[in-house]
């Protein structure tokens, strides 16, 4: 079926269906009586016009960049894991644990283990929906979902009753220790003699989150396994046939996304609040799949994609700020971006494959003439 | 107090009324699945017709206006539904991600632009809400012991939609399996071939299954911003749509069965409200968060197959494709 040019596979589609989501967009920023071209205006000088703006949009892409790759790998192997909320929930009690237990002398030793914690637990929270998959024919879609309400309410319960600091209303842990704070962005550009924001809460592990998408592509497209894991997804039957076992490939690719998407909380647990709470992970689950499919699944394409969803993000926030335009607006578009490039994803393709059908036809067309 | 404490007529009474919204939309998700079209967006459309009855029934002062309205947009979702996996044939599952997320935005933009009282409707007075409806004789039977008190207190006295949930159980029941339409529709979700080879259109019956599920939804929906509650709050099915497809998983896609599931599930919401009747049945406090994930818990072990598998239509989740 390669009917079309890589180039209208890897940026015209993808380009046409954030185009139809962007009007989609307008069309609902008009109805709600405002103004589309100032709300886009104050989202851009919100979240680039300034380092401090730039120090959010980051850090939400740097929450992003992991759930989207997470969701990604899950793909790869033809499985949809839409539970990376439950895991990266998971993960962050991964983070408060090792950050809480154990008295670390340097941020680097805390961060090397909080990664590990995070990525162990999160994993373990897709070991199950995983294993069910591979070994009953349990539906991962449904068992992820089931496993984000239980993950909520498993937190909930820790928070509530265990972790909770003696004399604390709040459901939260109490706060990390000074020697687990991560340097942010300002404290890592100083020495270059960049002046970033302090306030912003953009930090080390948007490097680790860039270096972790260089990781996934290796992994992927790299390795023996990355080709098993690809060619698994794109035919199971065939893939068992030429001997790759497919309680294998699910479980290793559904442990390495649960722990991408745990380690998501050495951004927004060890980064930012320093502690744990009820609603740390506030959706980045979910967005990771706007994320992935946006991406195409390509760590290159969800490094950008993230970015794009971080400055949607910190825009939104300020659109709230100055507007009277809700944050909800995101969510909208969240779910816009999600139909067009995803459910909708044949809608845009069909044409497009009818015109480049045509012009192969009225080409060769055109040189078998001369023959004749 | 005893265990019997746990089987208390008001919370018989609130688990009915917990238990409406997840029936008519897991009989909703029935429709949908057994004609082999997954729909995760339960949830996006139930919260859709929340907002909408709530917002005309608001803004006419009738119930019914309302009940319309929240129908209406409920449907509008499941045209998208169908559009994006059958006749664009793109991933169910991500179309139905979609839903919830456009749903749980866009009600709160309206919301807001609408009624400026951040993001909720104002609340529903007398005549925009469904009302209790006394069944008849429930003062003559009230009299009579047990028997006499559950007529009058569990049975009567619920708003209509309650009863019109109720009615789909054994309607739905008839149509999956007792007309020619049912036949098909569950033909469709086995083995669509089959049928196209029949004569008979998959695409259509596939799209009426999509709107049933649409209506069902709305329904639901309107109940809970019209019924249950006076009006709508911001994200107010929380989880609703997803514990019905627990439920849905629960019933292993069977009618009365589903009836059966629900009831259990919104008993675990009522039980949930009353942590006095829990603590003082057993003799030690059973925390509410695991009554929360108590359905989900279910769900997985049913999924995994430790008390019965549970097995999907057939075709579930795969778009047909005419061989050509």
């Amino acid at each position: 079926m390669d009917v079309m040019p890589k180039w209208a596979e890897v940026v015209l589609i993808p380009f046409i269906s954030l185009a139809l989501a962007a009007i989609l967009s307008v069309i609902v920023i008009l109805a709600i009586g405002e103004d589309p071209i100032a709300a886009v205006k104050l989202m851009v000088s919100g979240s680039l016009g300034s380092t401090y703006g730039w120090g959010y949009t980051l850090y939400y892409a740097t929450n992003f960049m992991f759930t989207g790759l997470a969701v990604a790998v899950a793909f790869h192997a033809g499985l949809f894991n839409i539970g990376g909320e439950g895991q990266a929930m998971l993960g962050g009690l991964g983070v408060a644990l090792v950050c809480l237990l154990v008295p670390w002398p340097h941020w680097t030793l805390a961060l090397f283990a909080a990664a590990v914690g995070a990525a162990l637990f999160g994993a373990a929270w897709a070991t199950i929906p995983a294993y069910l998959q591979a070994k009953r024919g349990s539906h991962i879609v449904i068992t992820t979902i089931m496993f984000n309400f239980i993950a909520a309410a498993l937190l909930n319960y820790i928070l509530v009753n265990v972790l909770r600091p003696k004399g604390s209303m709040d459901p939260a842990t109490e706060r990390f220790s000074e020697t687990v704070h991560l340097p942010s962005l300002h404290d890592l550009l100083a020495p270059f003699g960049i002046n970033f924001s302090k306030a912003a809460p953009a930090n080390v592990s948007l490097i680790i989150a860039v270096i972790a998408c260089i990781l996934v592509w290796l992994l992927i497209w790299r390795t023996a396994l990355g080709l098993e894991i690809r060619s698994y997804g794109k035919s199971g039957r065939a893939a068992r046939y030429a001997g790759i076992g497919s309680l294998r490939i699910t479980m290793i690719a559904m442990l390495i996304s649960g722990g991408l998407a745990g380690m998501m909380a050495i951004n927004n647990v060890m980064g930012e609040a320093e502690r744990l709470v009820l609603n740390a992970v506030e959706g980045a689950g979910f967005i990771g799949i706007a994320v992935a499919l946006m991406g195409r699944s390509h760590p290159f394409g969800i490094f950008l994609a993230a970015i794009l969803f971080g400055f949607l993000y910190q825009g939104g926030a300020e659109l709230a700020l100055w507007t009277k335009i809700p944050r909800e607006l995101i969510v909208v578009i969240q779910a816009l971006v999600i139909l067009f490039t995803g459910a909708l994803d044949n809608m845009v393709r069909m044409p497009l494959e009818h015109i480049f059908l045509a012009i192969q036809r009225s080409r060769s067309a055109k040189i078998t003439k001369p023959v004749d | 107090m005893s265990f019997f404490s746990l089987f208390d007529l008001s919370v018989l009474d609130t688990t009915i009324r917990l238990a409406t919204p997840l029936l008519l939309a897991c009989l909703a998700g029935l429709f949908s699945e057994r004609a082999g079209i997954f729909d995760i967006g339960l949830e996006g459309k139930m919260l859709a017709a929340a907002f909408f009855s709530a917002a005309f029934a608001s803004m006419s002062g009738s119930v019914w206006v309302g009940l319309l309205a929240g129908i209406g947009a409920s449907l509008l979702l499941s045209t998208l539904h169908g559009l994006a996996s059958i006749t664009f044939r793109g991933n169910q599952l991500i179309s139905g991600v979609a839903i919830n997320f456009l749903a749980a935005g866009l009600t709160v933009l309206i919301a807001q632009s609408w009624f400026q009282q951040g993001g909720r409707t104002p609340s529903l007075l007398t005549g925009a809400r469904f009302e209790e409806i006394t069944l008849p004789f429930t003062k003559i039977l009230g009299g009579i012991p047990y028997l006499g008190r559950i007529y009058a207190e569990l049975i009567s006295g619920h708003s209509i939609l309650v009863y019109l949930a109720l009615f789909c159980v054994p309607g739905t029941w008839y149509i999956l399996f007792r007309t020619r339409f049912g036949l098909r529709l569950r033909a469709v979700g086995e083995n669509p071939a089959a049928v196209d080879t029949a004569g008979v259109s998959v695409i259509g019956l596939r799209f009426a299954a999509v709107a049933i599920c649409g209506i069902l939804c709305g329904i639901a929906g309107a109940y809970l911003a019209t019924g249950l509650q006076a009006g709508f709050v911001k994200d107010m099915t929380a989880g609703r749509g997803f514990i019905a497809l627990a439920a849905l998983i629960f019933a292993k896609w069977r009618p009365w069965h589903a009836l059966w599931a629900t009831l259990l599930f919104g008993y675990l919401q009522a039980i949930a409200l009353r942590p006095d009747i829990i603590e003082s049945a057993f003799g030690f406090k059973v925390q509410v968060q695991l009554l929360d994930a108590l359905p989900y818990i279910l769900t997985v072990v049913i999924l995994a197959g430790f008390v019965g598998k549970a097995i999907p239509p057939r075709a579930g989740g795969q778009p047909y494709v005419k061989e050509r």
